[in-house]
């Protein structure tokens, strides 16, 4: 955006104070504007009056990403990417996480089509409190018979997914197209020899387009000027995803000079980039293992540095799991608190009977204890203690938690061991074994070694509980 | 002669049985060793104990690194069909020529310290090589300067036999009573730019060894390999001074690395050994780059110690376990070193086995019901150190101390890549649409 002070923005706002937007000031609204957390459009008197028409059209435009943002698909598995601001993730946030999309080929038999496709739509990790998901399919024009194409794009949204059309040839894109006319597709590509074929159907279907010229950005930056200046406004940049040696840092090297020169304000190369980590199988991998291990470590250098958005094959789990935690690490929002409050949570509605936990309140800590105890249906006491928001391992070497430390917290919280349970007895991380002697001796309570990972709670609690007197 | 297998072969072997086949390194067994009282800190034997399960498996990987290079051969496309001319757009008449440009950053003003690990005869150590660390004038593998010096990475060796999964014994077994042994089959077979020995038998609670004999097993190392070694001590800060200092004392002059400085034990201690016997010096902080500020001026006001002489461990979380935080304490670390700030212009070094802590990367399968299935964890558990290496790596992060034999191979190939040292035979990617993969 254009501006980075609330004072900036607050000079296009009705300045009445009038609160409908939910905030008590107009202030503190253009605070939420300068930081994203609010848009324009939630201030009903700038959207309905006309008298400030021409003042919501300016911020709008003072307030644009640097970085276009794109949506794919249509329905709530939409998929947005692009739309940055910054470079580094600290300076504010990336918006609209990496999105990776799976591909499957239109030569497949119809079944392993099918079950590719469910399986990709039906991909869970869960991870504090939500579920991390795989975003779309890539679907590859391998035959390059507009037919056969057609029928997989038909098979494939049935799904509900968002696509990518993959081909360089435009019957088969238009093809894809005339059975898909409402889904929102992203065409892959237009490239040097199809442009004016490609971006034709762009228009004509009013759908985002990749513009791909490999290792070239003179004329990956002119094919997108051109695509610009004929109308067409959600373009996609494919500089080349090489898989090897000095093709792969080149690749680099292209990644992080249109996304610098973009968030710099070179508008006409400011658009989302797509890597392809899927070329990693073109690399003569002969192991199938290694091949799915260095398309892994591809995407994950490109979800780092700039990709917006992926087209992968590997669906073993040991691909899938690292790539969308590490799309989840690099764009959740370095503003959100580290830690809970310290203090006692109930899981359910425990009572003198139920078991007492501890952990730290390191978020990420206390919400992994906390699912898998409540997901396994276990009532107990969960007492978070304050150590500066770090985990148990770490801040017990540290001494960010001790038995003082662990008392205190008690004492905070007003709960007594000795009169609020009937067991009278603490079940401490495995991790922290170390502090059940000193916990003994300062609670005065019955200390229990729990589990190394509270993934193993339940069956600790049906071993160990109720505690044998 | 051997058969040789590859890695798929290996899963198709396993992929009729029970996954429980493979228990005979059931996590439930090896977990509840006597981990409560390795001292504080991360345990690297947990990490072994709980991700080298697959050792035989490693070591198909450590083939890596000349797994590129070879022509490919892959179907040409069909030859598309020629376009018909009534497609032919109006609106997109001619292509239009631009010029891309974009400048380096001006503000990266300040070179990263260079720190060098281990003394060869000409600086009057016994080490046959030196490791360079630092050096960077930009981001690490960014195109505005040359990055001087490559990624280096260190395997761990312990002081004592410890419970290990039977697969980790089947790649360290012959070794573990021996940590010579053990530190040059890492050097050896898996390629180790450096050895860390942990004098973990030191903590009071597990064997209380004294300093002294600890020290012996730090001169056994260095007569077993001639690369650079990291020292570190069991995590108990009253005790660690002292063994660090005794094995600094016994190793003077070979330049090692002492690990670690931290502002929760006798920092000053440490420092004067290193100064004294002509070592490096570790400084270590918890995810909190004003702490690292904090520590690092201590060492240089207060203790001394050179430039040259420091690198910093700002802490390595795992993936999906806090390394959002790691990864932008490190950047941020870096890029304030680079804008000049001369309290961080140090390399740094990540405990990358910190990994192995997540329980992706160990568990034989999700506690929580509604995940889609993990899969076979014996692959799970390398990658998951190597995406946690991976992403430090371009936070700016020098020195990796890593576990697994695999994960050290493929953390190199893409760090050498990236660097730009790793030939490779041209992959023609044009016709990706219809490749076989």
């Amino acid at each position: 955006m254009k501006i980075n002070s609330p004072l900036e923005a607050y000079k296009y706002l009705p300045q009445t104070n009038c609160g409908e937007c939910g905030e008590p000031t107009c202030m503190a609204f253009a605070s939420k504007l300068i930081d994203r957390s609010g848009k324009t459009s939630d201030c009903p008197p700038l959207v309905k009056e006309k008298k400030f028409a021409k003042k919501l059209a300016e911020l709008d435009r003072l307030l644009a990403p640097e970085i276009r943002q794109v949506t794919i698909g249509v329905g709530e598995r939409a998929a947005n990417i692009g739309g940055d601001d910054v470079l580094y993730r600290h300076k504010l946030t990336f918006f609209n996480k990496t999105k990776m999309f799976f591909d499957v080929a239109d030569n497949m038999e119809e079944a392993a089509l099918v079950e590719r496709v469910n399986k990709i739509a039906d991909f869970k990790k869960f991870y504090v409190g939500r579920n991390l998901l795989l975003d779309g399919v890539a679907i590859r024009a391998a035959s390059n018979d507009p037919a056969k194409f057609a029928a997989a794009v038909k098979k494939v949204a049935e799904a509900g997914l968002p696509m990518i059309f993959c081909s360089f040839n435009p019957a088969v894109l238009k093809a894809g197209l005339e059975v898909a006319k409402d889904k929102n597709p992203l065409l892959y590509a237009a490239n040097k020899d199809n442009w004016k074929e490609v971006g034709e159907l762009a228009l004509e279907y009013k759908v985002p387009v990749v513009v791909s010229v490999f290792n070239d950005l003179d004329a990956l930056k002119g094919l997108a000027k051109t695509f610009a200046e004929a109308g067409i406004k959600d373009i996609v940049l494919d500089p080349g995803t090489y898989p090897s040696g000095k093709g792969l840092k080149d690749t680099f090297t292209n990644f992080l000079k249109v996304r610098r020169a973009g968030i710099m304000g070179d508008t006409e190369i400011a658009y989302p980039i797509m890597a392809l980590p899927l070329t990693a199988w073109m690399a003569g991998i002969a192991d199938p293992v290694s091949a799915s291990y260095w398309e892994t470590v591809m995407a994950s250098v490109f979800t780092i540095r700039y990709g917006d958005i992926m087209i992968l094959h590997s669906m073993e789990p040991y691909s899938t799991l690292p790539e969308v935690h590490l799309a989840e690490t690099i764009y959740t929002d370095p503003r959100t608190p580290v830690s809970v409050d310290g203090g006692m949570y109930k899981v359910g509605n425990p009572d003198k009977d139920s078991p007492v936990f501890f952990t730290t309140n390191f978020a990420l800590t206390y919400y992994t204890v906390e699912s898998d105890i409540s997901a396994n249906g276990i009532v107990c006491w969960l007492l978070a203690v304050d150590t500066d928001g770090i985990g148990v391992e770490a801040a017990v070497a540290g001494g960010q938690l001790t038995s003082a430390k662990v008392k205190d917290a008690f004492e905070k919280a007003g709960f007594d061991l000795k009169t609020d349970t009937n067991h009278k007895t603490l079940i401490i991380p495995g991790l922290a074994a170390r502090l059940q002697g000193d916990l003994e001796d300062t609670l005065g309570a019955n200390v229990k070694v729990g589990p190394m990972d509270s993934g193993r709670i339940p069956g600790w609690i049906e071993k160990n509980w109720p505690p044998k007197q | 002669m051997a058969k040789k297998m590859k890695l798929s072969d290996i899963t198709n072997m396993f992929a009729g049985m029970d996954v429980e086949a493979l228990e005979g390194v059931t996590i439930e067994g090896d977990i509840e060793l006597d981990l409560g009282g390795l001292g504080g800190g991360f345990d690297p034997m947990l990490a072994a104990a709980l991700g080298q399960e697959s050792a035989v498996l490693a070591q198909h990987f450590a083939r890596i690194a000349s797994m590129f290079g070879y022509p490919v051969g892959f179907g040409a496309q069909a030859a598309a069909p020629a376009v018909s001319p009534a497609l032919a757009a109006p609106k997109l008449k001619d292509l239009i020529s631009a010029k891309f440009d974009v400048a380096n950053i001006a503000e990266w003003t300040t070179q990263i310290q260079e720190v060098p690990i281990g003394n060869t005869s000409a600086d009057g150590g016994s080490r046959g090589k030196q490791v360079m660390l630092g050096g960077e004038k930009a981001l690490p593998f960014y195109f505005d300067a040359p990055m001087p010096n490559r990624n280096q990475v260190t395997i761990d060796v312990f002081d004592m036999r410890i419970g290990l999964a039977k697969a980790v014994k089947e790649n360290y077994d012959e070794v573990m009573d021996s940590p010579g042994e053990w530190a040059k089959k890492n050097v050896e077979k898996f390629n180790a730019d450096m050895i860390t020995i942990h004098l973990i038998s030191t903590d009071p609670l597990i064997k209380d060894t004294s300093a002294k004999d600890a020290a012996k097993t730090v001169e056994e190392v260095l007569q077993a390999v001639d690369v650079p070694i990291a020292i570190g001590g069991s995590g108990n800060p009253q005790k660690d001074p002292e063994v660090l200092a005794k094995a600094a004392e016994v190793s003077e002059g070979e330049r090692c690395l002492l690990a670690s400085a931290s502002l929760n034990l006798d920092y000053a201690k440490i420092a004067e050994a290193a100064l004294k016997y002509d070592h490096d010096v570790l400084s270590w902080t918890q995810l909190d780059m004003n702490a690292q500020k904090e520590l690092n001026r201590k060492l240089m006001k207060q203790c001394n110690v050179p430039r040259d002489r420091i690198i910093m461990d700002p802490t390595t979380a795992a993936l999906g376990y806090g390394l959002d935080y790691a990864y932008t304490n490190m950047e941020r670390i870096r890029l304030a070193a680079l804008m000049g700030d001369d309290e961080l212009t140090f390399p740094m070094s990540s405990g990358t086995t910190n990994a192995w802590g997540a329980r992706e990367s160990w568990m034989v399968s999700s506690p929580l019901g509604q995940d889609s299935d993990w899969g076979p964890r014996e692959y799970r558990g390398p990658i998951w150190e190597i995406v946690t290496g991976l992403s430090l790596a371009l936070a700016g992060n020098d020195l990796f101390m890593m576990m697994h034999p695999t994960s050290v191979a493929v953390l190199k190939q893409i760090t050498q890549t990236l660097f730009g040292i790793v030939e490779a035979e041209p992959v023609d990617i044009a016709n990706w649409i219809g490749a076989e993969v």
